[in-house]
């Protein structure tokens, strides 16, 4: 009697299911990891964002003017001296693009960290902790849901005397949590009744570590989704306030390159070498921070997968489509698929014919060993 | 009832809480932004205006916090916003009924046409997966992420000019005085157009992108299986069993989205220069002017609270689990 | 038992396309006959949903059917191919005649629909010109027929216990009186008392009404009282197929027998729980030859090299039944 090796695991269950939560949850765990970044979308989100940090880093130094240098070419189309023309002070504007790259890419960091933060803390404890505390963090964030968060950044950034970075870059933070607090607390909830965490729950675990060992690993995905939202909100938010005029004209970010531009008229003398770059810079890193959340949605909810291959060549060669309530059928024939079977020419050691002693035969076969 | 009773105490809770905060951040203000006032119109201001400033930015140095807190709740009682710096001493509060209407209509009519193509193309692209609908998601994801305040600069840019149809900034032509009537009708819809299509290509992506998950999520739902078992045409599978499913995340979601389309069409109305609380806060922004700013934020805010209400009473209409209570 | 009503001739199915596909029913041949109740059983992923739903191509993608046909003989009309037809004529034959039961059948009534309007608008679909009037009165009697009082007309799902959405589901179900009702472990949500009463109920409407009915369940004991026919499945393939009382009595099969060896007998002398070593095969990498022979206690040597046909045994009872085994070698594959 032969067993082909390969089905040994399937032999033998309990040694296997025993084995698992010992080295069978970091592999799998690092195996997700690998096919959330094979993701296509994911994959493309993140190379563009990559190359926004990279000029992040470098842009001030690789720009090949000082943004606020005035020169003699006044609002002049792109040359090849000026890549994306020139401002009213005959500025640089693909060094004005480059230099304010690190101020945007900052603000929706410092933004996004300062609203995980909050928004881990006051979910992840609303949703674990429940009853009264749960009540009042929700009745909390749901108020911050519903006030409109960017006129609230807006009349409290204007109250500030000296609107930095950094002090912006926190009010945006501190406004914008609330969302990513409610998911995690629905997320949270739904997990806390789970096995592993009752399990740990039962152990006598102090909260703090069955939050930090057992849940929060498990949000991972959730948290960075929110937390990539809140990116692609405080970019958003900070350009907004600097277009308005409401920070200072004079740090450079992309915002304060549209706040001149529309100021100076550059709608009427038809510049738009001037507005343009800066409204497709952010767009283009909106689209990327937005593929990497599609990516880590289609990661989690395996059905907003694209279908992959939706049309099917049948056998008669017409072409079908893959949709729900409709199978395709790819083949119409009765024929057997399974063909590598002579059936009625039988290798057996047994009677050919066999009758009811028949299966008595390979059963002693199996006392003998 | 019960839930509709809910939602409105949180709803008066959480004007409560706008309201306070209103309170408390002109309190954080440095400097003396009356002294400034009173000196700039030297003698015109009365010393009850005065008075009632100094209230309103809690520089009232006789009153304790308490005192003054109670004061502000008396006077918004009394629908006193303050006076505006900027058109001195007009009242903050006419200032905002003569352009609230403006904003009321530009993003109410917007943010309704924007919900139902959203939804609509949303349910097509959700409900058939790899037609050319797939083709709209980049597009629209794209869209999503573009500035709306940019989308107006690029529409004006390419589509007014001296001999176009598109006005480029403005509610009504300057020669019109506001009025119910055959001129100044047509004019004012004439000038909302492109900033309602701005908002509206803006926001119609998000719409269109969260129907169509909604509707590929619910598509695998086990009754969607049955109505097709059901040998139901596919309209109504999709339209009575799926979209009508979807629909309810979305509805819900409402209440996120709104904060985001009304931060983006006052930017829409600074960019138009349409005579709305957006471009009226702009500029009292860059005359400090506070309490027009703070009067502006509490009104949006109020707004944004009873569109919230309205979706909350839809939402009660369409789910039938949450009128268990009766 | 003579007529049949539904005939599956080599049905495959497979989830996916290509080397990555997960073949989840394979050349699986199988006859219901009219007014009969066939039972079919086998562990959990052998593929019963899979091939109760790829009859009348209701899989969701990637599911595709990649070959065989499935014959209907209406009653007294012209048999055809029900994976021939065209989407319209499908939608016609889908509950007109057959109707299925789901698993899983909590969430198979829409949640934000009356079930008043989840009962009619089948009628309304498959018979237009019916007034609005007989849809409802319809509805009522079928309600009335699985034991829920019509003035739940208007409730919704979620106002409805399980076991009540349970019978709304199977009356809605023979709402139009279809030839073949097939019902996908219907109650196993359900407390044992409640399943065996929807049980008996369904029998009786049977034999009122005279469908037919494929049964699916994990659960033999049921089976064996309730059905004519048994076929067990196994690996995405009918493994043995016989009446059911035979099965019970002797099955040929030794994974039947496993499984038959894994719940206590009903009646007669008290047998040894044994139940079937190992776990189910993985769809994606199945073994050579027979996929049981792995767990298989009666294994030898032609198992693991060639796949056995399902065919009738050379038993005296050989006529009425067929088996997938090399034990019982036969000359008389079904459907080749
Ligand atoms: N969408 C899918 N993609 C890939 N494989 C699938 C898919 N759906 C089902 N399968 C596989 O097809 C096989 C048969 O599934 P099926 O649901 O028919 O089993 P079943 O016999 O009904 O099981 P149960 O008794 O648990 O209901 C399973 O091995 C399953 O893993
Ligand atoms: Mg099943």
């Amino acid at each position: 009697m032969t067993i082909p090796t390969s089905s040994i695991e399937q032999v033998i269950p309990a040694q296997g299911a025993m084995a698992q939560p010992e080295t069978g949850k970091p592999t799998k765990a690092k195996r997700q990891r690998f096919r959330f970044v094979a993701n296509k979308k994911a994959a493309t989100g993140l190379v563009i964002l990559g190359i926004y940090v990279l000029l992040a880093i470098i842009g001030p130094w690789i720009a090949p003017y000082d943004p606020g240098a005035r020169g003699n070419d006044l609002v002049q189309p792109p040359s090849t001296e000026h890549w994306m023309g020139t401002t009213h002070l005959g500025q640089d504007v693909f060094s004005q693009l480059l230099t304010g790259t690190r101020s945007v890419m900052f603000v929706g960091f410092f933004a996004g960290i300062v609203a995980t933060v909050l928004s881990v803390l006051i979910g992840v404890t609303a949703g674990y902790v429940g009853g009264k505390t749960d009540e009042a963090l929700s009745a909390i964030s749901n108020v911050f849901l519903v006030i409109p968060a960017l006129p609230l950044i807006i009349i409290i950034t204007s109250t500030l005397e000296s609107a930095e970075d950094w002090l912006i870059a926190l009010v945006i933070g501190l406004t914008s949590w609330s969302w990513n607090a409610r998911v995690l607390r629905a997320q949270t909830l739904s997990l806390r009744r789970r096995d592993f965490v009752e399990a740990a729950r039962a152990t006598g675990e102090r909260t703090w570590r069955v939050i930090v060992f057992e849940l929060l690993p498990n949000l991972t995905a959730v948290i960075a989704s929110g937390f990539v939202g809140t990116v692609i909100f405080a970019v958003l938010s900070e350009i907004t306030l600097a277009f308005i005029g409401v920070t200072s004209a004079t740090t450079w970010n992309w915002g304060t390159i549209l706040f001149w531009a529309q100021g100076q008229q550059a709608l009427a003398q038809s510049a738009w070498w001037w507005f343009v770059p800066a409204g497709l810079a952010i767009a283009i890193l909106g689209t990327s921070l937005s593929l990497i959340n599609f990516g880590i949605d289609e990661f989690v909810s395996p059905r907003l997968r694209s279908a992959g291959k939706t049309k099917l060549k049948t056998a008669d060669g017409k072409t079908v489509r893959m949709r729900i309530g409709f199978t395709p059928v790819l083949n119409n024939s009765a024929a057997p698929h399974t063909h590598a079977t002579p059936t009625p020419v039988v290798p057996t050691p047994v009677a050919p014919t066999p009758v009811v002693p028949a299966p008595a035969d390979p059963q002693q076969k199996e006392v003998a060993p | 009832m019960k839930y509709f009773l809910q939602r409105l105490a949180f709803y008066l809770f959480t004007a409560w809480a706008a309201v306070t905060l209103n309170f408390f951040i002109p309190r954080m203000i440095p400097g003396d932004p009356v002294q400034s006032l009173v000196t700039k119109y030297q003698g015109q201001l009365s010393s009850q205006a005065i008075e009632a400033l100094y209230v309103l930015f809690g520089l009232d140095k006789d009153a304790n916090i308490w005192q003054e807190y109670v004061a502000y709740w008396k006077q918004l009682f009394s629908g006193d916003l303050g006076l505006s710096f900027t058109f001195f001493p007009t009242p903050v509060s006419e200032i905002i009924s003569s352009s609230l209407p403006w904003t009321l209509l530009l993003v109410g009519i917007t943010t309704v046409i924007s919900f139902f193509l959203g939804t609509g193309l949303g349910i097509l692209a959700g409900w058939r997966r790899g037609s050319w609908t797939d083709g709209l998601l980049p597009v629209t994801t794209f869209l999503s992420s573009v500035p709306y305040f940019w989308l107006g600069i690029i529409a004006i840019y390419l589509l007014t000019g001296p001999d176009s149809f598109f006005p480029s900034s403005g509610g009504f032509d300057s020669g019109l005085v506001p009025a119910w009537d055959q001129y100044f009708i047509p004019s004012a819809i004439q000038h909302s157009l492109l900033p309602a299509l701005t908002i509206l290509i803006s926001s119609v992506s998000g719409w269109i992108l969260s129907m169509r998950n909604m509707m590929v999520t619910v598509a695998s739902e086990d009754y969607i299986t049955v109505a097709h078992a059901k040998g139901l045409t596919d309209r109504r599978v999709a339209m009575s069993y799926a979209a009508r499913n979807a629909l309810l995340p979305n509805v819900s979601g409402f209440a996120l989205s709104l904060g985001f389309i009304v931060g983006g069409t006052l930017l829409v109305e600074i960019v138009f220069s349409y005579p709305g609380v957006g471009f009226q806060l702009f500029q009292a922004l860059g005359a400090s002017d506070y309490p027009l700013m703070q009067g502006i934020f509490l009104i949006i805010t109020i707004s944004v609270l009873v569109a919230n209400l309205l979706a909350d009473i839809a939402y009660l209409l369409l789910d039938p689990r949450t009128r268990k209570e009766g | 038992m003579s007529e049949p009503v539904l005939e599956i001739r080599n049905l495959n199915v497979a989830y996916g396309l290509g080397d990555q596909a997960v073949r989840a029913v394979r050349d699986v041949n199988l006859t219901l006959h009219r007014g009969e109740v066939l039972g079919l059983a086998g562990e959990s992923g052998s593929g019963k949903s899979t091939l109760a739903y790829g009859l009348t191509r209701l899989l969701p993608p990637p599911g595709v059917i990649t070959g065989g046909e499935v014959i209907y003989h209406p009653d007294g009309g012209e048999a055809y191919d029900v994976l021939a037809l065209s989407d319209a004529a499908l939608r016609r034959f889908r509950w007109n005649e057959t109707a299925i039961v789901f698993q899983g059948a909590m969430n198979s009534l829409n949640p934000v629909h009356k079930i008043s309007t989840q009962l009619t608008d089948v009628l309304k679909a498959h018979d237009p010109r019916m007034s609005e009037h007989s849809r409802n009165a319809r509805a009522r009697e079928m309600l009335k027929l699985v034991g829920i009082s019509p003035d739940r007309m208007d409730a919704y799902p979620h106002q409805l216990s399980g076991g009540m959405r349970q019978r709304v589901m199977i009356g809605m179900a023979l709402i139009l009186q279809p030839q073949v009702v097939i019902m996908d472990e219907p109650t196993t949500a359900l407390d044992v008392v409640m399943q065996r009463q929807i049980l008996g109920q369904l029998i009786e409407l049977r034999e009122r009404l005279g469908f037919s009915v494929i049964f699916i369940t994990h659960d033999l004991s049921l089976l064996v009282e309730f059905s004519n026919r048994i076929a067990i499945m196994y690996g995405g393939r009918i493994v043995e197929e016989a009446p059911a009382a035979a099965i019970y009595r002797d099955a040929l099969h030794p994974y039947s027998a496993g499984l038959l060896g894994s719940f206590p007998a009903l009646r007669g002398p008290r047998r040894e729980l044994t139940g079937i070593p190992g776990s189910p095969p993985d769809l994606k990498g199945m073994p050579t030859g027979c996929s049981f022979h792995p767990r298989c206690p009666k294994a030898f040597d032609p198992c693991a090299g060639n796949i056995p046909v399902l065919g009738r045994p050379g038993t005296p009872d050989g006529a009425t039944r067929s088996v997938a085994c090399w034990l019982h070698p036969t000359a008389q594959p079904v459907g080749r």
